[in-house]
């Protein structure tokens, strides 16, 4: 293929314009703009103006530019590769694996691309169809043992149309490299496929048979799966000023969430807590497989001082990597942080542009991209009748914490479960500190409706009885009022608050949940006799304690029953009078 | 090479000058020549076509149509030796002690940041005396965070007193905007805390320019990165990022640059980004730690705001204490596990009774606490911040936690504190009998 070329004209931060001296530009292509050194960096057609001119996104620091280099255009978009590899792996923005790039230099400098999955692994394939099938984009060709998975080798999902199978390898061990499959299309025309293709990172999977989410996911998390739950396939938004625990729970849902695939897009965010992750995840054992937690997980680690707009791509890459995993018939959950980043990237890039800004200098187009973004998360039934599922958590981090900004509200119009992070929870230190009365999620929980509403409605009476004891003290209201509001803190401190640090508080299973709450109920609809605030405070004390107790002792355990039983004796005492 | 010089100059800003010149490149270092045939640097910052944009770290003013631009052909770079140790540089690199001008080792300033996955994860705890920190928010070797005060605050002092109460192998001042009397206190309190052979000081005071300031921060992480990458645990001192992102923007306004929020510019997030990312603890060399100053007035601010999101925490200062809410260290569960089994336990438990305490104050103001429980809580308040939250008081960090059980100790019963009973009875002081605390 000819290939256009052009040379640049300016150079504005990440912003380069191009004149183009050779053949016809793309929107949205991938270019490689060549300095002086001969390093090739990495560039997106972002504009196309009159003329023969374009404004390229330069992926990289555009340091020792000059007036006259040389662009080379690649014709294809932004892509991500699929196939066998893609698990257990760290990636930046762009697919390269950090792993591989740190073995040439310690330092992200310019130019280095490294192939984004393994070329010299030989996976061992079986094949499931055979010369004389006919085929489409999408079917299924044979599958390689990855990690857990076996993982389907597809018919590229850009192929249309029928094509018969010409030959295909034997069962062995091949490389991604290698064409397995040759296929000839109505015409006779030839192709050759291998295990691994491209998918362009900004154009949605196609679903074939999109359904709505409805099982819930579970987090281990309690106060999400019995109040705010999220679904397979569903998308949740967690906003929160900074300090409020965001990172700690998007770890513990990465650690603990019952998803077959973790995918991890830390866009824009701190390296020091990134890497927290690549170093911590393949020594935790999933205690699902006895296997490295890393076996399930892909971590896109485009950190903060990476250049801009490999951020902006991060996401989107992040994002097709999960739909081909839900192609493969998994359920996968992808935890972006912090989709703020990622439209601060967006912003900025605007600017440069010179477009008209919108609100706080946000492009106008943001929540049209936002929205279409959480769009990709859902539930696939496959040709097979099998289900996949995609799910998004984003977090946002609005300035503030003031969540009438643009991205936050874009957001909360794009998301299924709103989990608001609330600064006097976590200087409280009640962890996990969203808030309770504001939350909300429209997905089904592990408990059942009417607990659900039980719970809120105790929780809501509570901080009723909250403000007026602020009011009026202690001594203005009744005792019948100072009993539920204790029994609401209890509910918040022993059952909507978890130890993180504690290996069994840490984790809450849909077994344990429902033992968990079924007694807290006991709790709540025992009858009350005691009098006077100071018995009724000292009681709920010793509960609490009980309780805190009881949350540290393993299901297992003999310990575990006795403990119970402690509970659901004081639970008597209260009416024994 | 020969240098190309040009004289036809298109404009002069406050901070920017623009020329018309070919082969030049983007971050170049160029030279203005002034007809008396003094020399200032400048710093290409962008091209179009034939014109192009130069950063003048002498500032605008002075600078004559008659002045000649001569590109050096080469990036902005700094001097690196082990002789800077004690020295006092300014922010275009020039010493300005009366010592000799350094001619060795130059390194890039503003280089790529490391790659990730060279980290390690930070585990050493910096112990700094300080009970704020220590205990609740425990300061880890490789973090990057900075103290969010007003203008008013004895930031600087608090600065001063944990880098040289720590054993950090070299300590790097970069003082953006100083006032001339700060400047003399970080020189002063350095040699007090007999810290000079170790410390080196990059500083813009308010009569240099703004671009001079802009490069402090880069000056002072590049040759840092270079010392932690011999193996050295290195402490980097910036006061204040605040100054340096006014500059910032100051720049970006000259340049016609479309502002963001506040007039900041659009990526005022990447730019502090990239130089707070240069903390690490490296695999196989040392580290670099970042401690800095953001005044501020409004944490909404975009300089905080931003900040907050790349820094790894932020330590707050508000009346002359070390704020135990909004402070936070993101990477002290990195070692406070490692200290004492309750550590981590007492630290919420002392909050959660201190955010109690809080509400009781607000409810005090409507005369509505009379109950014992609640005047426990009120005194228990008093005597935390009476104990604990004064930043100038030194405390070890066992010290620290045997106070805190005595606070416990002294106001609440076992059962009112919401710790595993495990915990309390191991460390509960017995029969009133107070470690630390006097009765």
């Amino acid at each position: 293929m000819n290939k256009s070329k052009g040379r640049v004209v300016s150079v504005n931060e990440s912003l380069v314009g191009v004149e183009i001296t050779e053949g016809a530009v793309i929107n949205g292509e991938v270019a490689y703009i060549i300095i002086e050194d001969g390093k090739k960096l990495k560039a997106e057609v972002i504009d196309v103006k009159t003329g023969n001119m374009v404004y390229l996104q330069v992926f990289e620091d555009t340091g020792w530019m000059k007036f006259g280099d040389t662009v080379e255009f690649s014709g294809l978009p932004l892509a991500v590769k699929l196939g066998p590899g893609i698990l257990g792996s760290v990636t930046d923005g762009l697919q390269n694996p950090l792993y591989e790039l740190a073995k040439k230099e310690w330092f992200l400098e310019r130019g280095l691309e490294v192939a984004p999955l393994d070329t010299t692994t030989e996976w061992h394939f079986t094949p499931s169809v055979k010369e004389g099938d006919i085929v489409t984009g999408g079917s299924v060709l044979g599958s390689v043992p990855e990690k857990l998975f076996e993982h389907k080798i597809f018919v590229p999902f850009s192929m249309q149309g029928n094509y018969t199978v010409e030959s295909i390898v034997e069962a062995g061990d091949y490389t991604i490299e290698k064409d397995i499959v040759t296929v000839k299309d109505a015409e006779g025309n030839s192709k050759k496929l291998q295990m691994a293709f491209d998918w362009p990172v900004k154009t949605p999977m196609p679903f074939n048979k999109r359904s709505v989410p409805v099982n819930p996911l579970p987090t281990g998390i309690r106060i999400l799966d019995a109040l705010f739950p999220i679904a397979y396939g569903g998308t949740a938004c967690c906003p929160g000023p900074f300090g409020a625990g965001k990172t700690v729970l998007q770890h513990s849902l990465a650690k603990h969430s019952k998803a077959d695939i973790v995918i991890m897009a830390a866009c824009g965010e701190r390296a020091g807590e990134a890497v927290e992750i690549f170093k911590d995840f393949p020594e935790l054992i999933d205690p699902k497989t006895g296997k490295s937690l890393m076996d399930r997980t892909y971590i896109v680690g485009n950190t903060s001082s990476m250049p801009v707009a490999a951020r902006e791509a991060s996401v989107y890459m992040a994002t097709t990597v999960g739909e081909y995993y839900r192609k493969q018939g998994l359920d996968v959950l992808m935890l972006a942080d912090s989709t703020s980043r990622w439209a601060q990237a967006l912003r900025e890039t605007s600017g440069r542009k010179e477009e008209i800004p919108g609100p706080e200098a946000f492009p106008m187009y943001i929540s049209t991209l936002i929205s279409a973004f959480y769009d990709r998360a859902g539930v696939d039934v496959l040709e097979n009748g099998e289900t996949g599922s995609l799910s998004i958590m984003g977090t946002v981090s609005p300035a503030g914490g003031n969540f009438d900004e643009p991205v936050t509200q874009a957001t909360l119009l794009s998301t299924g479960a709103f989990w608001g992070l609330s600064r006097a929870l976590s200087d409280a230190r009640k962890y996990p500190a969203i808030d309770r009365i504001d939350s909300n999620s429209k997905y089904p929980s592990l408990l059942k409706l009417e607990e659900v509403s039980f719970l809120m409605e105790l929780l809501r009476e509570g901080k009723t009885i909250a403000s007026n004891i602020l009011l009026m003290g202690e001594k203005g209201i009744t005792d019948e009022a100072y009993i539920s509001y204790q029994k609401a803190e209890l509910v918040d401190a022993v059952f909507l608050q978890q130890n993180s640090f504690n290996d069994v508080d840490g984790v809450t299973d849909p077994k344990r949940l429902r033992i968990m709450f079924d007694v807290v109920k006991e709790i709540i609809d025992a009858p009350v006799t005691l009098k006077g605030k100071e018995e009724i405070r000292s009681h709920f004390n010793f509960m609490r304690q009980a309780y805190i107790d009881w949350n540290m002792i393993r299901i297992d355990d003999e310990l575990f029953q006795k403990q119970k039983l402690q509970i659901l004796n004081l639970v008597k005492t209260m009416g024994a009078c | 090479m020969l240098k190309k010089t040009y004289e036809n100059i298109d404009s002069i800003g406050r901070a920017i000058l623009s020329i018309k010149a070919k082969g030049v490149h983007n971050k170049e270092l160029a030279e203005v020549i002034y007809p008396d045939g003094k020399k200032a640097f400048a710093q290409v910052i962008a091209i179009e076509g034939d014109k192009v944009t130069l950063q003048l770290f002498g500032g605008g003013f002075g600078v004559s149509t008659n002045c000649k631009v001569r590109f050096l052909g080469k990036p902005v770079q700094v001097g690196f030796s082990d002789d800077m140790l004690g020295r006092v540089y300014s922010g275009n690199g020039l010493p300005i002690d009366g010592g000799p001008e350094l001619q060795s080792d130059m390194i890039r300033v503003a280089g790529p940041s490391i790659n990730p996955v060279k980290r390690m994860i930070p585990k050493n705890m910096i112990r700094t005396g300080v009970p704020m920190i220590d205990v609740f928010n425990t300061l880890v070797q490789s973090q990057k965070i900075p103290i969010f005060a007003k203008a008013g605050e004895p930031y600087n002092r608090l600065l001063a007193n944990i880098a040289t109460q720590t054993d950090a192998d070299v300590i790097i001042i970069g003082g953006v905007g100083l006032k001339f009397d700060e400047y003399h206190f970080f020189k002063e309190r350095i040699e007090e805390a007999g810290s000079k052979s170790k410390t080196i000081m990059f500083v813009h005071t308010h009569r240099d320019s703004i671009v001079e300031g802009l490069m402090v921060p880069d000056l002072a992480l590049a040759v840092g990165e270079r010392f932690a990458l011999q193996g050295k645990n290195v402490f980097v001192l910036l006061s204040d990022m605040t100054q340096w992102s006014d500059y910032l923007r100051q720049v970006a306004n000259a340049q016609d640059q479309i502002p963001a929020n506040q007039g900041y510019p659009g990526d005022l997030y990447s730019q502090l980004a990239s130089r707070y990312e240069k903390a690490a603890d490296i695999d196989g060399a040392g580290s670099l730690t970042i401690l800095g100053v953001t005044t501020m007035d409004d944490v909404t601010h975009p300089v905080p705001d931003n900040t907050g999101y790349i820094t790894e925490g932020q330590f707050y200062m508000k009346d002359g204490y070390l704020e135990l809410f909004g402070s936070l260290s993101r990477l002290k569960q990195q070692v406070n596990d490692n200290t004492r089994p309750d550590h981590r336990s007492i630290m919420n438990a002392m909050a959660r009774l201190f955010s109690d305490a809080e509400e009781r104050v607000k409810a005090q103001k409507f005369g509505s606490v009379k109950d014992d429980y609640s005047l426990r809580l009120l005194e228990y308040r008093k005597v935390f911040q009476k104990e604990l939250m004064d930043p100038f008081r030194f405390l070890e960090l066992e010290d620290a936690l045997d106070l805190c059980w005595d606070i416990l100790a002294k106001h609440f019963k076992k059962e009112e504190v919401g710790l595993s009973s495990k915990l309390v009875e191991t460390y509960w002081p017995e029969n009133g009998k107070f470690k630390i605390l006097k009765k």
